[in-house]
């Protein structure tokens, strides 16, 4: 339901936007948000760069079946230099392009599994907070006030350095650092509903505090969470970068964030090995923001003008 | 932080108001403090190995007695609770801990920073801040327009830049191909500026940093500002402004321009946290001699007293940028007092 949820609410509330809609009598299912989604030009292109990188990842195994931190090539192969090596090689002699390629899939995974870390404690503290108030609700919000204030990416990097850096604890240490924003906006969110009239029905029924959690106030909430899942995956995909460009990435996988840090030494003379994973940061960065733009356009016309 | 101020009709006197916006935000300030003191010692609980074994490992071979030795100096052999409350005594006479590489105490070796991390911030946010605002007001006002789309399209890049390789970049164009500025560094050391060279060598090698830091947050400023002057902009008194005849520069400074500025310093003060952790990249790549470069050091020197200390010392930083950023509020808006 929440996508007809979000329909109503955008066509009430954004008469102009919506006049031509309403005035061709199309099948609802068509004037859904994902049918409008591929009418956003940023939606579209952000999904188009994000699947690139997605193939990228699924495909590296199998397009570049080597570990990618094997040296393969002579080393400072320029990029086009060699048929074999589009993209050159580094000091190494490692493949750039089957980094980029891994790279991808690293930067992905960490990406995800921060996310989802966050989503977790970022939602359910935020639910609580705004459906209970109250002395609990005033606690989490001491709380998330703390971490906004401690600079999260000196925190994340002092996680990571204490307890060695692996994929798993660079993805923990982004993680329990980037809900604060999330918890703000759905304790916001769950306030709106805690006394609208489909609560009030749900708790006549009988409804269980969870059940009204999870089935009334999670649901409408879904748009703004979506929204920022989509921008935390891009910043995660920035903080793991800047992580390893210091040195704090897992030394057993190619991230990209590696490849510019490994890079640094040599950029005076071979300024590509620097420059080309990260423009594979900016790229998918830049597909995340435009989803997230245009997932917020689509989903929620009156939050932005 | 902005829970500090709220909008009021009914007014307290103006001192006693101001006594209890001082106290609230001294406690608030200890409330961040002894947090961030939680998080450092159970942190440096968790880290492989504590400093007597450090140590030891430096020394070479160490026997057992050696080690229980160092841990009775340390006082770890004792309780934990009983160690967080010496931590915690400490800390209450600014003593943060010695730093054995440097040889020298925490709280003096951050102090020394200190100078350097703030000029860079604040050149960085001022950049930003105007930037932001000229770029956004241009971009408002030719809305849907050719500069609207190449500023709109540059701060969509500038916001998906990874900070550290803007620097990179910065450093291959501007001093290894043009070699226009210094590649790191504060100071030309060998020059032995003094006065006004002085300041002027200082300048020029903040240029790259300050830009780097300053790129990332002019974009976010820049879409901020255009999305708030359009708004703005659709407001009944800014018709009224434009219908009595106000010249268009004077509607866009007095009636735009100081209404669309609030959401801004609003958002300065949520992300002054954000700053200062781009500062440690920022310092890193240029050789800045920072908190943000002290914080590298320590990282790479398993120095972790001295990166707590940073830790809790830029977090103390965030809370004085919020009693600006508060004060500036006040100063904007004078439908806001402080509570």
């Amino acid at each position: 339901m929440p996508s007809m949820y979000a329909w109503i609410r955008a066509s009430a509330c954004n008469e102009d936007n919506h006049m031509s809609t309403l005035a061709t009598p199309l099948p609802l299912a068509a004037r859904g948000p994902l049918s409008r989604l591929w009418r956003s030009p940023s939606a579209l292109a952000g999904s188009l760069l994000l699947l690139l990188v997605l193939f990228m990842a699924a495909s590296a195994g199998w397009l570049f079946p080597g570990d990618p931190l094997d040296m393969v090539a002579e080393p400072f192969l320029r990029p086009g230099a060699d048929a074999a090596f589009p993209l050159g090689s580094d000091m190494l002699g490692r493949d750039l392009l089957a980094g980029i390629f891994h790279g991808a899939r690293v930067s992905l995974l960490i990406a995800a599994v921060s996310t989802a870390i966050a989503l977790l404690l970022g939602v359910s503290g935020g639910l609580l907070a705004g459906y209970y108030g109250g002395w609990l609700d005033a606690g989490l919000m001491r709380v998330t006030e703390f971490f906004q204030t401690i600079p999260s990416f000196l925190f994340s990097l002092a996680i990571v350095a204490v307890i060695q850096p692996t994929v798993w604890t660079i993805a923990l240490a982004i993680g329990v650092t980037a809900w604060p924003s999330l918890a703000r906006l759905v304790r916001a969110e769950a306030l709106k509903l805690r006394h609208g009239e489909m609560v009030r029905a749900s708790i006549a029924l009988g409804a269980s505090d969870a059940r009204i959690l999870l089935r009334d106030i999670l649901p409408n909430a879904a748009t703004p969470i979506l929204v920022s899942a989509s921008l935390m995956v891009a910043s995660a995909i920035l903080t793991e970068s800047s992580l390893a460009f210091l040195g704090l990435g897992d030394p057993n996988a190619a991230s990209w964030g590696n490849m510019v840090g490994a890079g640094r030494e040599v950029l005076r003379t071979d300024w590509y090995i620097t420059t080309i994973p990260g423009l594979a940061i900016v790229l998918t960065v830049l597909a995340l923001n435009l989803l997230g733009d245009g997932l917020a356009d689509v989903l929620d016309p009156r939050e932005r003008k | 932080m902005s829970a500090i101020l709220q909008t009021v009709t009914a007014s307290a006197p103006r001192r006693a108001r101001l006594w209890q916006a001082t106290l609230r935000r001294l406690l608030q300030l200890l409330a961040v403090v002894l947090g961030v003191a939680v998080i450092n010692f159970f942190l440096l609980r968790l880290a492989p190995g504590d400093a007597a074994q450090v140590l030891a490992g430096e020394a070479g071979a160490a026997t057992p007695e050696y080690m229980a030795a160092l841990r009775a100096q340390f006082g770890l052999d004792q309780p934990l609770l009983v160690q967080f409350g010496k931590y915690l005594l400490h800390l209450v006479q600014f003593d943060l801990g010695y730093s054995f590489r440097h040889g020298m105490p925490v709280a003096q070796l951050i102090a020394q920073r200190v100078p350097a991390t703030l000029l860079l911030m604040g050149a960085s946010i001022l950049l930003a801040a105007v930037g932001g605002v000229i770029l956004g007001s241009l971009a408002a006002y030719r809305a849907g327009k050719l500069a609207d789309l190449l500023v709109s399209l540059l701060a969509l890049v500038f916001f998906a830049t990874p900070l550290f390789w803007i620097g990179l970049m910065l450093v291959v164009v501007f001093s290894v191909w043009l070699d226009w500025l210094p590649v790191g560094g504060m100071i030309t050391v060998e020059a032995g500026y003094t006065g006004l060279a002085y300041v002027l060598d200082v300048a020029r090698h903040l240029v790259l940093p300050a830009l780097t830091l300053g790129l990332f947050y002019m974009a976010v400023y820049t879409r901020l500002m255009r999305a708030t002057m359009i708004e703005v902009r659709r407001q009944d008194f800014v018709r009224t402004a434009v219908a009595k005849g106000a010249p268009a520069a004077r509607v866009l400074v007095v009636h735009v321009l100081r209404n669309a500025l609030l959401p801004l310093v609003t958002m300065l003060g949520v992300q002054a946290s954000a700053i200062v952790g781009g500062a440690v990249l920022v310092e890193t790549v240029f050789s800045w001699p920072g908190l943000g470069r002290l914080a590298f050091e320590a990282l790479f020197q398993r120095d972790f007293n001295l990166l707590l200390g940073i830790l809790l010392c830029s977090s103390t930083v965030v809370v004085v940028v919020n009693w600006i950023v508060d004060a500036l509020y006040v100063r904007l808006d004078p439908r806001i007092r402080l509570q």
